[in-house]
């Protein structure tokens, strides 16, 4: 028998019990499906995480104030949440040459007011290497001057989010707004970054100069001279990193005048730890949503290995006279395990057909993200043809190894 | 496997040929059988042989061995020259493919294929071309009367037609061997003379035919007549 006398004969066989195929192949369908739909949104988050890996930079390391442990009510007093400050950037900058940016920056909240338009949005208070280190650009309008920095012009940068808010189609910049009572100029808009990897609007927020914010925006919060609330900076080199940490590290501590075995009164964190927790967790998800795709890939795979035993019993007689008009037990072999595979890969392509359409689902309707490629199709049509091989070899070896004597004398 | 035979040499060739053939089960334990015991016969191109018994007298056991279905424990079978002794299950399928044409008491057609189908479906174990298998299988339905009826289902045909359809199927891949196993077992009488007289054509048409009935009045048509008795074969008359 040629290839395609053993599809003909599989699919006579299998279109003369097609209600009890189709069910038979429901557990491949369905186990196909879970395949495709489960790995596209793990794909789909690892792809979020490597897209925010970029994003943030691996040459980047953020210092902020407060020991590493520092859980306890007791220390988080506001002096000591005030620990760094611009002598500590300067010195960073000055001292540790693998350093290529560093900024220090205040952060808060307030009501942004144009005309009749309000908004509530956080902002920034920042030095100039702040956009190189965050990867802000600006679209509009010139951004900051030397002088905005020096002397605490009251200049604002508008993220996008703020700029259609306040200003609809137009760019606003030269326009006047109001960061609470006090107004500002606004001389540029900055290009949009979207979702940030944690799901938060990274376009809601406007930018004014570190100098600006102290004297402006933080209020009657007793700041010392000074003072920032974090330091970013980043590395010209990668492979400098964990160098530069320990640079930054020991400097801190010199600065600071903490004795050896004290605890750090600042906080040094690579974004690639932060990066491998969530990793692990997508990997972790990843492992127990392909399980459970294999499960049910392997049940679908028993449900055909099961009526694949039945069909052997049934058509015994037909073995029998295949064999006595000349099937050799390679024939019969054949014959059966094409049935097998026709069943699983049958299931396999309309599983990826209702995979597809449910990955797609998945995307549209929820916010879990997915990456549908081509490899997973493959994958997919793999895992089919490999189940009715597996579940189907043993079936096929049975009806093989009967005896056309004992299987023509069957009723 | 099949050497062709000169048709010089042919008429003295015989195309069943066992010596001492003989098949225990269960050997060596305390069930053993003798099924049959020593079974010398000689059965040449042409002829229509009838070998009768009664039931368990070994008589399925030999055409089980003479239609390569089974291996001997003991003595030699040459099929058409080939010894089966020694061959396994995948070469005995090729032999039965090339040298026998099965007819069986119950038809055994496949219920859901047409007359054609059923008929083409050992050519494609030989690896006839497909335009070929149907053209053969046609033609060997025409040979048997049965023109007319090619895209009939088994359900469709009458007990005389669907047999007529297996000798059909046992005779499509031109065997030397013609293996009939009660084969008017399941029609009336009528019908079943029919079939006799179909067998006794294609014997003078140079095909060997072997009848297994346990009916003396079916293997009165036969040329030659053998009788099983407890596992030995005798000629029959002979005592």
């Amino acid at each position: 028998m040629n290839f395609s006398d053993i599809l003909r004969t599989a699919i006579y066989a299998l279109r003369g019990n097609w209600m009890r195929s189709a069910l038979t192949s429901l557990g491949v369908i369905i186990g196909i499906a879970a395949v495709i739909v489960m790995v596209s949104v793990g794909q789909g988050t690892q792809q979020e995480i490597d897209k925010m890996v970029s994003g943030l930079g691996s040459q980047r390391l953020d210092i902020s104030p407060g020991a590493r442990r520092g859980g306890g009510g007791v220390r988080m007093s506001s002096s000591s949440f005030f620990t760094l400050n611009e002598g500590d950037v300067d010195a960073i900058r000055n001292e540790i040459p693998e350093v290529q940016y560093v900024a220090g920056a205040l952060r808060g909240s307030t009501q942004v007011v144009y005309a009749e338009n309000n908004a509530s949005t956080s902002w920034q208070g920042v030095q100039a290497d702040f956009f190189d280190i965050n990867g802000w650009t600006i679209a509009s309008g010139q951004g900051f001057e030397a002088q905005d920095y020096t002397s605490a012009g009251k200049s604002v940068i508008i993220g996008e989010t703020v700029r259609r808010t306040l200003f609809g189609d137009d760019s606003g910049v030269g326009q006047t707004i109001r960061l609470g009572r006090v107004p500002f100029t606004v001389v540029g808009t900055l290009n949009p970054k979207g979702q940030g990897g944690f799901g938060q609007d990274q376009d809601d927020v406007v930018m004014v100069p570190l100098e600006t914010a102290r004297r402006r925006l933080m209020g009657a919060m007793g700041l010392p001279a000074g003072a920032v609330m974090q330091i970013a900076l980043t590395v010209a080199d990668a492979k400098d990193l964990s160098y530069a940490q320990g640079e930054v590290e020991a400097l801190l501590r010199q600065r600071h005048r903490i004795k050896p075995g004290d605890e750090d009164d600042f906080n040094v964190r690579n974004i690639s730890e932060i990066v491998a927790t969530r990793t692990a967790t997508t990997r972790l998800m990843s492992l127990l949503l392909g399980a459970v795709a294999t499960i049910s890939l392997i049940v679908g795979g028993i449900g055909i290995m099961n009526i694949m035993l039945v069909s052997v019993t049934e058509r015994i007689r037909e073995i029998g006279l295949r064999m006595a008009v000349g099937a050799g037990p390679s024939d019969v072999r054949r014959q059966f395990l094409a049935e097998a595979m026709l069943l699983s890969l049958g299931g396999g392509v309309l599983g990826i057909v209702i995979g597809v359409v449910g990955a797609l689902a998945v995307g549209r309707f929820s916010d879990l993200p997915v990456a549908l490629n081509g490899q997973v199709i493959a994958l997919a049509a793999t895992f089919s043809i490999m189940t009715g091989l597996f579940f189907g070899y043993y079936p096929a070896r049975k009806a093989s190894q009967l005896d056309p004597i004992e299987a023509l004398r069957q009723q | 496997m099949s050497v062709p035979v000169d048709a010089a040499t042919r008429e003295n060739v015989p195309v069943i040929l066992t010596r001492a053939l003989s098949k225990t089960y269960a050997a060596h334990t305390e069930a053993e059988v003798h099924a049959l015991i020593g079974v010398d016969l000689r059965i040449s191109r042409g002829e229509f042989v009838a070998i009768m018994g009664p039931s368990g007298s070994g008589k399925s056991t030999l055409m089980n061995l003479i239609g390569c279905l089974d291996t001997p424990t003991a003595g030699t079978y040459e099929c058409d020259g080939v010894d089966v002794s020694t061959l396994d299950a995948e070469d005995l399928a090729a032999l039965r493919r090339d040298k026998i044409g099965f007819v069986f008491q119950g038809f055994n057609l496949l219920p859901r294929m047409s007359a054609l189908d059923n008929v083409a479906m050992p050519l494609g174990y030989a690896r006839v071309p497909p335009h070929e298998r149907i053209e053969r299988a046609r033609d060997a339905l025409v040979s048997v009367g049965l023109g007319e009826r090619v895209g009939h289902k088994p359900s469709e045909l009458s007990g005389g037609q669907q047999q007529r359809v297996a000798i059909a199927r046992a005779l499509i891949n031109r065997p030397p061997i013609l293996l009939a196993d009660e084969p008017t077992g399941a029609l009336d009488s009528k019908t079943g003379e029919e079939i006799l007289a179909l067998f006794k054509r294609l014997r003078d048409d140079d095909h060997t035919v072997v009848l297994i009935t346990h009916d003396a009045d079916v293997a009165a048509h036969a040329d030659r007549t053998y009788v099983m008795r407890d596992g030995e074969l005798h000629p029959e008359g002979a005592a």
